[in-house]
């Protein structure tokens, strides 16, 4: 079922990506799972209700794959799917980058690398100091752990000893112009964020058995932040696009490239059509 | 908790300690204030509030980037999140400010202790010099720099009546009481402290009460200055400039602050488009400061009520030139 709304989830932020003319590609489909993961299943919210204040709350940290979490919630309900044809077009909604004002269910306006993770902390400690019961849910890029504000919050989240905090790092190993090794390398990883004194889980993060897992330990776990490295392919689901950098960037997809996406994912070129004008 | 610190500096009639008594008296009718500190309560003045309220007070450790998101995060779970450390560090942070609670519209209110040469010994370091210009330039954001502890005092509770984000300058140094008992802050609104009709000494902060010494000096030349306190820089009052540039036709901005940008950038963008008529211009002349005592630097750095006396004579001849 994961799996069958993940690929829709690749298709209409593809189609999106395709009709903006620009976009992020690569860690849009890189981290797409574990999102559909979190807004089908894990997370607890009421769309017809949506402004509650004990809602579970997701930030999108890596702000650049706001396609992903635009798409999912298209796909969910939140927001009607024809919204997608204004990506990153004027006078329209949906920002180049998550943008709180524009689009209130996205929760945190980001695009500047580790902000959000640091709102995030902030929303975990504010909703302990009234009592609230509910989780909160931050996906990080792994070229975005070279921001010094990301280790400013962890320390923050484990000393606050935040349990109702967990941060997924969406651990494609590329960033904007090489691999993580190449650019300043980011090992040992899962022992960093333990001895910063987060509870780890490490997973295959396309893997919908081993997502599952991983939210359900971090549900049970007490007094800790919890971290999951979600280890995951760049350009997941596109066969052209795995592991290649060039569609890190803002990049133009043209109709041949969006077709073969869309094929590859079993979604039709009349759906791109069928996303109807706004 | 331990002893608290000893307190930064002198600890008397500060602006940075009217703040912090100011906010503790208060809160109780802000239940949903947290106040957020950089390990540095003892000289913004929240240790006041901390002592008042330690629950929700948030220990941010030496970490100013996720201190300044945090407090959008907060804001989002509907707290009004109060952020404290001093100037220098609120710009560390400041595209912090600008993304996780400027351009997020978060109801969060930065208060700097700090601000410019009148923070004395600690150097050009912590003299900073720079952040109304910095944060005026952010859109949405509100920036406010009271005069006496009594205007901080009202200032504090109306920037928690606002909401939306807000910037406060404090200041370190024991610092005059200038205003009558009568007086009343408002945000966006300057103040008519002395009138006169030959020229308009604009001034915030400590510069306020030195612009006042300056218009007596002036008056001794027969030269009637009227003195503003433009404790808002942002939304600058633009009605009371128009009207002052029509009654005295020629200004003098006063601001501990570099003179590229600050309240004189402020007052000059709006009389430019509105009402032009000359301006000098009393701050740092774009240098850093240094070690000294804040007299010292202001009569070295030109700040004193004799320079704005000087600057309000050569306005006038340029005013005559016209």
């Amino acid at each position: 079922m994961y799996e069958k709304l993940a690929k829709k989830a690749r298709a209409l932020s593809l189609i999106s990506i395709y009709k903006a003319g620009s976009g992020h590609p690569g860690g849009t489909l890189s981290c797409i799972d574990v999102v559909t993961y979190l807004f089908q299943k894990e997370m607890n919210f009421d769309i017809l209700n949506f402004d509650l204040k004990e809602r579970d709350r997701f930030i999108l940290s890596k702000g650049h794959c706001a396609p992903a979490l635009y798409a999912i919630g298209a796909i969910v309900g939140i927001m009607e799917e024809s919204r997608l044809n204004g990506l990153r077009k004027i006078n329209h909604e949906l920002q180049g980058h998550t943008c709180r004002t524009t689009t209130p269910w996205v929760e945190a306006s980001t695009g500047s690398l580790a902000q959000g993770f640091s709102f995030a902390i902030g929303e975990a400690k504010g909703m302990k100091m009234q009592n609230i019961q509910n989780r909160i849910y931050v996906m990080v890029g792994d070229g975005e752990l070279q921001e010094g504000q990301i280790w400013e919050g962890a320390m923050f989240a484990a000393h606050h000893k935040l349990d109702n905090l967990c941060a997924i790092i969406d651990y494609n190993k590329m960033q904007s112009d090489d691999l993580n090794e190449n650019i300043m390398g980011l090992e040992p990883l899962a022992d960093k964020w333990a001895s910063f004194g987060w509870n780890v889980i490490t997973i295959n993060g396309h893997d919908f058995t081993e997502i599952e897992s991983a939210f359900n330990i971090a549900r049970s776990c007490q007094q800790k932040p919890t971290v999951i490295i979600s280890n995951t392919i760049k350009g997941k689901g596109v066969s052209y696009m795995e592991g290649v950098p060039t569609w890190h960037g803002s990049a133009k997809l043209t109709v041949e490239d969006i077709t073969k996406a869309l094929s590859e994912l079993d979604y039709s070129h009349n759906d791109i059509l069928g996303v109807t004008n706004v | 908790m331990s002893n608290g610190p000893a307190l930064l500096g002198s600890s008397g009639d500060s602006l940075r300690e009217s703040f912090g008594m100011s906010l503790t008296k208060i809160a109780s009718e802000y239940p949903d204030v947290v106040v957020l500190d950089a390990d540095i309560a003892g000289g913004t003045g929240i240790h006041h509030f901390r002592k008042a309220f330690p629950d929700r007070f948030i220990q941010c450790g030496i970490a100013e980037q996720n201190m300044m998101s945090m407090a959008g995060g907060l804001a989002a779970t509907g707290l009004v999140p109060v952020v404290t450390t001093f100037a220098v560090f609120m710009l560390r942070a400041i595209e912090q400010a600008r993304l996780s609670i400027s351009y997020a519209d978060m109801n969060v209110k930065i208060v700097a202790s700090h601000p410019g040469l009148d923070v004395g010994p600690d150097g050009a370091s912590a003299q900073c010099l720079e952040d109304l210009a910095c944060f005026r330039s952010i859109p949405n954001m509100t920036v406010i720099s009271p005069c006496d502890p009594l205007e901080m005092e009202q200032a504090t509770k109306a920037m928690l009546d606002y909401v939306g984000p807000v910037y406060m300058r404090t200041g370190r140094s024991d610092c005059k009481r200038i205003l009558d008992h009568d007086y009343t802050f408002e945000i966006g609104k300057g103040k008519i402290l002395r009138d006169g009709k030959d020229l308009t000494i604009v001034a915030c902060g400590v510069e306020v009460s030195r612009a006042l010494d300056a218009a007596d000096l002036l008056a001794k030349n027969g030269v009637m200055a009227r003195v503003v306190n433009m404790s808002t820089v942002k939304p600058i009052d633009r009605d009371l400039l128009i009207e002052c540039a029509k009654v005295t036709g020629a200004f003098v901005t006063a601001e501990d602050h570099n003179i590229i940008g600050g309240l004189g950038g402020a007052v000059s963008e709006c009389l430019a488009q509105f009402s032009p008529c000359p301006v000098e211009f009393i701050g740092v002349n774009d240098s850093f400061g240094e070690s000294g005592e804040p007299d010292e630097l202001a009569e070295k750095y030109g700040l004193t009520a004799g320079h704005i006396s000087d600057a309000g004579k050569r306005v006038l001849l340029r005013k005559k030139d016209l």
